[in-house]
Parts: C-alpha cells; structure tokens; sequence
C-alpha cells in the first residue's frame, strides 16, 4: 500500500512530538488505544485562562497513518478553543491525509485522543472550581 | 549498492541468472507441448520435462522422477496433497493432523475439508515455533489418515522434527505430508530417511520463477494414491490435468541442480550474514527479543521483535529495505500474525516484529547498512512512542487497563 505525500510529510516530520506535564492543572492528557491493537496515542493540550489551546503534544506508537493522523491532530487544535477543538472529527483527518479504508481507524484513535484530552482537562478545571467554591463556606 | 535492498527471501526469490538461461531456449525454440506424442516439438519438451524430474526427485531424495507431480506451485501442491488424499482414504477415516503455523493453503485446505464432515486436530506448536513429536503421537486415534507438518516455518523459520515424526507416523500407517516449500535447500530434507508420503515445494523460493511447484507423491511403501482436483487431459498420471510449464519447470529443476551443488557453503554463508545482523542490531538496542528457535532455525531468517515500537511504522522508516512484518496494519484482516500467535508471544510484541530474510545475493556490506539503519530508526520511533516512555518512567504497560478498540 502506498502511503500519501501528506503521511510522509507528517512521518519524516512529526509536528509537536513530546510531552507536558500531566499533573499540571492546565494540561489535559488523553492516552487511547492499546499495544495488543497496534497503536496507542497520548495526546496532550495546556490550555490557557481563555480557553485556547496553546500547545499540544504527541506520542504515539503505531504505524505511520498513526503517526501522521496524531501529528496533523496537534497541529489542528493548537490556537483553537475548547470547545472549537472538540468539534474536529475524524472525517476531516482522513480526507487531509487521504487515509485508505483500512487505515481509517487511525483516524478515529486520534479523534478520541483529542476529545479524551479535552474531557481530562475539563474534569481538571471542573474539581479545582469546586474545590474554589467549596473553601469558603468550610471556612 | 544498490537500492532498495531486499531482505524479503522468504517471500520470494530473484530468480538466479543461470536459471534464467536455461529457462531461455524453452520458450522460443524448444517451446513444444510435453503432452503431444507426434511430433519432435513435443518429444524435445518431454525429454526436458523428464530430466527435470529426475533432477528435481534426486535433490528431495526421492527414488524416482514419477513420484513428481508438476502443479503451478505450493499452495496447489498444498491442496491436492491434502484435499486429494482426504478424498481418496475418506474411507479408512476421517481425521487430520496439523499444526497452528502451517501456511494458509495448509489450514484453510484443512477447514474446507472440517465443512465437507472431516475432523481436523490443529496442534500448537510450543514457545519456539516447534511442534512437539510426542503430543502429535497422541492425537493420533484409529481414524487419522493423514499428518501435515511443515519443513521450516515461513516466518520464523523454525525447523520442524520431521524425522521423528515420519517414524511415528510409518509405524502408525498415518499418510505424512510436508509443505517443504520454506526449507528445502536450506535445511536437510530427504523424503527417504523422513518417511515423508506427500512434500509440497517450489521453484520461487530456490531462486527459480514464480509459477511452477511440485508435489511428491510416493509411489512405493507405500503406494500413495490421490483423488485429482483439477480434471481434463489426464496429465501427470491423472494427478493433475494441464499443460505443463516446461520452460518453468527447466527453471525449476536448475534452481535444485545449483543447490544441490552448493548448499552446505551457501547456507553457512548466509548464516554468518544472518547472525552478524542479528549481533549488531543487538549490540547496539535493548528490548530486542528473537522469535523462534535460535539454533534449529533457517539459516536466512531472523525475526525480531522491537519492543514500543510498531512494525508497520518501522517497515516505513526502513522503506529502502524490503522486509516484512507480523504487525497487524499489514495485513487486511488487523490481525496481528497468527503464528506468533500460536507461539504464546504478547499480541504488542507481534506488532512490533520484523521478519528478515537473507538469500543469495545479500552482501555484507547490505547487512550493515541494515543494521545500521535500523538502529538510528528504531532509536527515532522509540523516542516518540508513549510505550517506551512509560517504560522508561518504570511503568508496567501491562498494568494498564487498555481500552481495546
């Protein structure tokens, strides 16, 4: 199977490979897939007081479609809000890398690491409010 | 050196230029029907065809060119051995015996006959891809017609104990075929001292043409008979009707005259290429595990899995190197490679396996470059594969609860 000009672009030069910091309240960490599958991404965003996601990071182990749908995910969300970032769907990558069928799965697992980033983060910024609202009334 | 570099000799084989030249005069000149008694055009095509099994009986050791039956290569010799003999002693019983890891033209022959009311035992092999004589033996009932164990296996190479199952299954009047395709020439086969009934092989992997195989029928203690599954002209003593292929199998038959010749030096050869690849991949990256047998192996295969990073992915970096690899993204199925499977390896290990196959015309210098490579590659993926890095923060990446998808 021949990859496209897009993949390998993405492969030979994975934009926004690395990590931040996982504990980090402005960070949100989605890890989806499983090695017994063939691909796992971590996918990771630090978003700021307005809501805009100011960097994304990217691990992942998997076949280059993996790699590609991954790197090309982070490039997408980074300088896009919350909520704007979740509204990405798989179909789009897809058509940007022009994945065949069987590598549509690719596709979906980077979906999934960017919706799961974004609910880690939300869950994050959502106990820290309640810690904030729940202080002053034990004091 | 030339690029790209194959290393895919289980695959295929280039055909080997004195093959070529030999094959030459059979299509133009000498290019007559073996099967027309007539004429010289046939004559001269038959006495080719003749000496061809001559020469192809003596390098598996059989006793006679009319134990060779000509088929257009091993999954047809595949099926005809096994549908053709299940057919034919339908009446003395209805069970088979094979392994986990043959090819698919073994195990997918066999499944046709579980439809068509057989009873198929499929063996596992154990933790080096070898399957053991003695839980053969004990699948063996009263109803067993039939064992099919293959010579070496395609994708990690292991050499099966064909010897000692040729004595259980003579002594139990079990019919024993191999798929020898993979190991003859690069391992001992004697279809004599094995007691081998049926041996399924072809040109292509010998450094013959693609197109041309045979199967070994013995003709004597005993007397194998077969149902034929391709009906017409009646050639190869009604076990296989069509034309034959006589410029392939002039092909084929020099491909086994050069390895008769040469084998012994050309295996040692190439497995001193085999292990200094193998040596310096390993000198060189940690988390490397071999899969099969490390000793009763093919001299040209290695298999190797490189742990936190995926097959697929490595084969792309490599895409100079022709390899291939038991990871589920190359296959249509997603299904990472049965037979690591079958061996018990982790599935995250299967997907992270290359399989290599030096031949004949690999040089040193090529297994250099490779190993080099690989390594620099390998470093590259590991450091943007997750896997490798919970690895390195002492994380068990069994602990996870992965979600599968």
């Amino acid at each position: 199977m021949a990859y496209s000009e897009k993949v390998l672009d993405h492969y030979e030069n994975p934009r926004n490979v690395g990590s931040l910091d996982a504990k980090s309240d402005d960070v949100g960490t989605g890890l989806v897939g499983a090695p017994a599958c063939g691909d796992v991404m971590r996918l990771q965003i630090r978003v700021n007081d307005d809501g805009i996601i100011e960097d994304a990071r990217f691990k992942t182990f998997g076949c280059g479609s993996a790699i590609a749908s991954s790197s090309l995910a982070t490039e997408w969300i980074k300088g896009k809000n919350v909520e704007e970032a979740s509204q990405l769907s798989n179909s789009q990558i897809a058509a940007e890398l022009n994945l065949p069928p069987v590598k549509i799965h690719c596709s979906v697992l980077a979906e999934d690491a960017i919706k799961s980033a974004i609910q880690d983060y939300k869950r994050k910024r959502e106990a820290k409010q309640a810690l904030a609202t729940a202080k002053p009334a034990a004091e | 050196m030339k690029f790209p570099i194959y290393m895919d000799n289980h695959s295929t084989t280039p055909v080997d230029p004195r093959v070529l030249e030999a094959m030459l005069p059979y299509f133009n000149s000498t290019f007559g029907n073996a099967a027309s008694r007539t004429h010289a055009f046939g004559w001269n095509a038959e006495a080719a065809v003749d000496d061809a099994r001559e020469t192809i009986a003596k390098f598996i050791g059989a006793s006679s060119g009319k134990e060779i039956v000509f088929t257009s290569g091993a999954t047809e010799s595949d099926n005809l051995a096994i549908k053709g003999a299940a057919e034919y002693y339908r009446s003395r019983g209805n069970h088979i015996i094979t392994t986990t890891i043959e090819h698919k033209a073994v195990l997918d022959s066999c499944k046709r006959l579980e439809r068509e009311g057989f009873e198929v035992t499929y063996l596992d092999v154990e933790k080096n891809g070898i399957v053991d004589p003695a839980k053969l033996e004990r699948a063996i009932t009263d109803k067993t017609i039939l064992v099919s164990v293959m010579l070496a296996n395609n994708e990690v190479g292991s050499i099966q104990p064909l010897a000692e199952i040729g004595k259980i299954t003579r002594a139990r009047s079990v019919l024993f075929h191999t798929d020898a395709v993979q190991g003859v020439g690069k391992t001992p086969f004697d279809v004599e001292s094995m007691n081998v009934d049926l041996a399924s092989i072809t040109a292509h992997k010998i450094y013959g043409p693609k197109g041309v195989g045979a199967l070994y029928v013995r003709r004597a203690r005993p007397r194998v008979r077969l149902v034929s599954q391709m009906d017409g002209g009646g050639h190869e003593r009604g076990n296989r009707s069509g034309t034959l292929n006589v410029a392939g199998i002039v092909g084929f038959a020099k491909a086994c005259e050069l390895m008769l010749a040469d084998a012994a030096e050309e295996n040692a050869r190439i497995r001193r290429l085999r292990d200094r690849l193998h040596q310096r991949i390993t000198a060189s990256l940690e988390d490397v595990t071999l899969n099969g047998d490390a000793e009763r192996r093919l001299p040209g295969n290695l298999n190797l899995s490189f742990a936190f990073v995926e097959g697929e992915g490595l084969m792309m970096a490599i895409k100079d190197v022709a390899v291939s690899s038991g990871s589920a993204c190359t296959s249509a199925s997603l299904e990472p490679s049965y037979v690591l499977k079958a061996m018990g390896l982790d599935e995250d290990l299967a997907h992270s396996s290359l399989r290599f196959g030096l031949g004949r015309f690999n040089t040193e210098e090529e297994v250099d470059y490779v190993a080099d490579l690989l390594i620099d590659k390998v470093k590259k993926l590991r450091d943007i594969s997750p896997l490798y890095e919970m690895h390195q923060q002492g994380i068990d990446i069994k602990s996870i609860q992965w979600a599968a998808h």
